[in-house]
């Protein structure tokens, strides 16, 4: 009931402020996309789009990751003055605001270009689905379970460049001796991505589905798990004090430049290497899956519309989704992106070693995991990031202990 | 126009209650409306948007359980006490050194004073740098020949709140000075020379008779800084976000996360309402004693 | 409270010779204290003054061997916040477009506020005012999701109308204290006179009491002005991306870095965000004294 009356005062609202005359619009697109080569990705989307002629892309870029980013965009939306196009991620946040009704369905425009057709994997689209409808698109395929690596660094410090994480850790004390750090990484997100990536690899991806999927307690708190906590302790050593306060882009920028040894992060990290002319293969190396298991998730960036009482708004929104889904928009915008496309039918001879490492392996249905974002909601996500950030700060709380809160928190996640 | 005809109340001195809408909406819906909105949404398992789905206390179980709570209401204690002892303390000597007929008294005074006009973020910001490892302390103290140094005032979680007093500290001391200050240009100068002629010395004099004489100032001044105190939230923001890990966490931080940020309202607002409960802790007493008599003998303004 | 502030003549202890032991004492005191105030001023100009190479070689402290004014501009003009680099300067005019209209507005409220408060008081009017200045130190926090529901209703979430509204709200106890105050404490027989003369509610306001309140209208001003000119927290939840203040606008270019931190950009802007209020302070002086012992209720 509170509901109607929300709407109602949006209906209103909206009309107001987004009254525009003149018949091309001017669609503002909100999303976090900020770091060098993030920024250069999104710069090939508002080109392309103002290509199209008429419409302008009013970039909205909101400054630090998602976790700044998606309660400003939340808010606004739920506030009545939405954006044009915003980059959401798909999962509950994005769920409740579907079901208030504030996203312009996309399904007519699906059905017409037949998306159902060629987005791969099909699971992409289905997480854009509610209630049999459409309203997001996926624009990209990330996965977070990388390693990125800089040899010279290992080359340098006399040590044997570590093609797996388990010769990674046999190798830090080296690294250490010549004051390189051996593992990069940056403030609460990013550790409990490195969390998450030991998880899937390390504890392999039937102890991830039953964490994940199941949310077993009985696995959180299994002898396996401790292994897996017991990497993350090591991981805890191997990082540099500085880590505090470091963004994800500061960090690939250590090892790009021989700073540090390497740095557990999803393959966006990839676009800093290009942006910095660097080379896979020579300059630096990547290890999917740790190396160990090759098998990566398959989160990724997609955007939705919110409803707008405008209908030059509208239209301006369903040209950019299906310019979104193009082929040519796919090929350059994951290539500047450092991620992979959404169609199983483009051409990515261009991809350089590492992304052809990761079609390879997503190529096989096995190594896909399920993304972690939709299977707990953000406030879960939130508690487990808080106690790995706890943990990976204090080093006297034992793992023991943090297993022991971390069984409570998947016990609780409903 | 509102004069003395006294059968029609509501519409006598029509003008003045008219300016006084926007007041009374204020008290009516924001402070009192809102507040108890809060207070009766946290017993509810309101997730992204509020619904009155009652679970008793359990949104404050779960909070006094979690970690990251705990800490927050541990240095909010930490930040509390220090802040509230040293500012007051450094506050009221500078005041007593600033009244002793000294020269270049405005210098002085616009020099302790110039960080208030600054924001928290501002002020987090710069002592941010100038606590960094590699540039910072540190490195000042190790380029001096200490090669070993170390000062991870904000890399180890052990040490990050003190930080962040060291940075309260520095925007807020100069405020209880300049209240300080007015409280003793207040007392009166017989007292002094009624001091001197009994020959006490004047480290005595203010301990033992300037003191206890500018209790009310003491008060009003201890009460406003931990209102502030309660309320603090850019200053972390800006200095540590909380980190490392969650070492410097505060609970408005929390509130801001939780409901912003996690999509756990219930959460956020049972934590806005302990915040709630802290103030009154401090304000109900001070209130009784400060505002009542004063009240009573009809003198309302302070 | 405002009103005692105005600085009389120093009266602790005896008056002393420029040069004794213990002037010298008070002196040194003072001077340590000095330093400790001053440091970070000196190193946030310092930083914004040197180029990268120097800040990376150096320390926080050590002067500008080579001077160099490009942070500045940098910040001003095209430090980043995501795709757009156009400097800090976007957070300063929205600072402006917010500061304005919420100054005069809260004011104008207030001071009419405080005035029939003072002269005109009806039943009930002391209880409201006592909830007012009770209501001033609720922690902003327990009002915060009530008034996003509220802002989001009248449609106004995420505008400038809307920051203005919160920033009026906020600033409403203070600054009605104040001119409460101020009012009681003028001679009740001006208001009777012009009483007697017939005038009513508005004329009396308009045509006595404005005149005499020119000071308390500056104090008022200055503590809105750095006041609103500080705040973060409302801000970031009620202005919306595009209006985004200074503060966080600061804060965004601080934390969005293009692989290397500009550490001297970012302490340019952070001087920049600070000048504002830093110059208000430092023309305003005994004003502003009386502004923020105030506006400390505020907090």
């Amino acid at each position: 009931m509170r509901y109607r009356s929300v709407l109602a005062a949006l209906a209103t609202s909206t009309f107001l402020f987004a009254t525009n005359p003149a018949t091309a619009a001017d669609l503002e697109v909100t999303h976090w996309w900020t770091s060098g080569g993030e920024a250069a990705a999104a710069k090939v989307l508002a080109e392309s789009y103002d290509k199209l002629g008429g419409d302008k892309w009013v970039d909205g870029a909101i400054a630090g990751s998602g976790s700044t980013a998606r309660p400003i965009i939340v808010s606004r939306i739920l506030g009545g003055n939405p954006m044009g196009a915003t980059q959401l991620n798909t999962g509950r946040d994005a769920e409740d605001l579907v079901k208030a009704g504030l996203m312009t369905d996309l399904t007519e425009l699906a059905t017409k270009e037949g998306w159902a057709d060629f987005i791969r994997p099909s699971k992409l689209l289905d997480a854009c689905k509610y209630e049999g409808k459409i309203y997001c698109v996926p624009v990209n395929i990330h996965s977070l379970q990388w390693m990125w690596i800089n040899p010279n660094a290992f080359k340098d410090a006399g040590a044997a460049v570590p093609t797996n994480w388990n010769e990674f850790v046999a190798a830090a004390p080296k690294l250490k001796e010549k004051g390189v750090i051996p593992l990069a990484t940056g403030d609460a997100w990013q550790i409990d991505g490195v969390f998450r990536v030991l998880l899937a690899n390390l504890g392999g991806k039937e102890l991830y589905l039953k964490i994940v999927d199941e949310k077993s307690t009985e696995a959180a708190g299994s002898p396996e798990m401790k292994a897996v906590w017991q990497a993350f302790a090591n991981a805890r050593d191997l990082a540099d004090p500085g880590y505090v306060g470091r963004q994800w882009n500061e960090a690939t920028s250590l090892v790009l430049t021989g700073k540090a040894g390497g740095q557990i992060m999803g393959d966006w990290a990839q676009g800093e290497f290009g942006v910095a002319g660097k080379v896979a293969g020579t300059d630096y190396d990547c290890l999917p899956g740790l190396g160990v298991h090759p098998a990566l998730d398959t989160g990724g960036d997609a955007f939705y519309f919110p409803k707008n009482q405008n209908p030059e708004i509208t239209k301006a929104q369903l040209k950019l989704a299906s310019m979104l889904v193009s082929k040519e928009t796919q090929v350059a915008f994951n290539l500047a992106k450092g991620s992979l496309p959404i169609r199983g039918d483009v051409d990515m001879q261009a991809a350089n070693a590492c992304m052809q490492k990761g079609i390879k392996i997503l190529a096989d249905s096995n190594n896909v995991l399920p993304s972690y974002e939709q299977a707990f909601s953000s406030d879960t996500q939130g508690q487990i990031e808080d106690l790995m950030t706890e943990f990976f700060a204090d080093k006297s709380m034992t793992v023991e202990d943090a297993q022991a809160r971390y069984v409570e928190i998947i016990g609780e996640a409903k | 126009m509102a004069g003395s005809r006294r059968p029609f109340t509501p519409l006598r001195n029509l003008n003045a209650k008219i300016a006084a809408v926007p007041m009374i909406l204020t008290v009516l819906v924001v402070f009192i409306g809102c507040t108890l909105w809060t207070v009766v949404y946290s017993f509810t398992s309101s997730r992204s948007l509020p619904t009155l789905d009652f679970v008793g206390m359990d949104q404050y179980v779960r909070l006094f359980r979690t970690s990251r709570w705990t800490v927050s209401l541990k240095n909010l204690a930490i930040f509390g006490v220090l802040s509230l002892s040293f500012s007051l303390v450094l506050g009221f000597i500078l005041a007593a050194l600033m009244d002793q007929k000294i020269r270049f008294e405005n210098t002085f005074r616009t020099i302790f004073l110039y960080p208030h006009a600054l924001s928290f973020i501002v002020t987090g910001l710069v002592w941010q740098w100038i606590l960094t490892p590699a540039y910072g302390v540190q490195k000042v103290v190790r380029d001096l020949g200490f090669e070993t140094f170390n000062f991870p005032i904000l890399t180890d979680g052990r040490f990050t709140i003190y930080a962040i007093v060291i940075a309260g500290l520095w925007q807020g001391t100069g405020l209880v000075m300049a209240l300080m200050l007015a409280g003793l240009r207040n007392i009166d100068d017989e007292i002094w020379k009624a001091a001197r002629v009994d020959g006490i010395p004047a480290w005595k004099t203010y301990l033992f008779i300037i003191i206890p004489m500018m209790r009310p100032v003491f008060i009003t001044t201890l009460v406003i800084i931990s209102a502030t105190i309660v309320k603090v939230y850019d200053l972390v923001v800006a200095l540590t976000n909380g980190g490392p890990g969650i070492s410097s966490e505060v609970p408005a931080k929390y509130v801001y996360d939780l409901m912003f940020s996690r999509g756990n309202l219930g959460q956020g607002l049972a934590a806005s309402t302990i915040m709630l409960t802290t103030v009154l802790i401090i304000l109900v007493p001070w209130a009784l004693l400060e505002f009542r008599p004063r009240y009573r003998k009809g003198e309302a303004s302070k | 409270m405002s009103s005692s502030l105005s600085s009389a003549e120093p009266r602790g202890g005896r008056p002393k010779r420029f040069l004794s032991p213990t002037s010298i004492m008070i002196y040194s005191a003072l001077l340590v204290a000095a330093i400790y105030y001053l440091i970070p001023l000196y190193v946030m100009v310092m930083t914004s003054l040197k180029g990268m190479p120097e800040i990376r070689l150096g320390n926080v402290f050590s002067p500008p061997v080579e001077v160099t004014f490009q942070p500045w501009a940098t910040a001003w003009n095209s430090a980043c916040t995501g795709l757009y680099c156009e400097g800090i300067k976007v957070g300063f005019f929205n600072s402006m477009k917010i500061l304005v209209p919420s100054v005069i507005f809260s004011i104008i409220i207030a001071s009419v506020n405080g005035y029939a408060l003072s002269n005109w008081r009806f039943k009930g009017s002391e209880l409201f005012f006592t909830a007012l200045i009770f209501g001033a130190f609720i922690p902003y926090q327990v009002m915060l999701y009530p008034l996003v529901i509220i802002t989001r209703q009248l449609g106004i979430f995420g505008t400038l109308t809307g920051v203005i509204v919160i920033h009026t709200i906020f600033g409403m106890p203070i600054l009605t204290l104040l001119f409460r105050n101020y009012f009681v404490s003028l001679p009740p027989e001006l208001f009777k006179a012009a009483r007697v003369d017939g005038a009513g509610f508005w004329r009396i306001f308009l045509q006595i009491m404005l005149p005499m309140s020119l000071p308390i209208f500056v104090v008022a001003v200055i503590l809105q002005v750095t006041g609103i000119w500080n705040d973060f927290l409302f801000g970031v939840i009620f202005a919306g991306t595009k209006n985004f203040p200074m503060t966080v606008q600061l804060n965004n270019i601080v934390n969005s870095t293009q692989g290397v931190k500009e550490y001297n950009v970012n302490m340019a802007a952070t001087i920049l965000t600070g000048a504002v209020p830093l110059l208000v302070y430092f023309f305003s002086g005994k004003y502003f004294v009386r502004g923020i012992a105030a506006g400390a209720v505020k907090g």
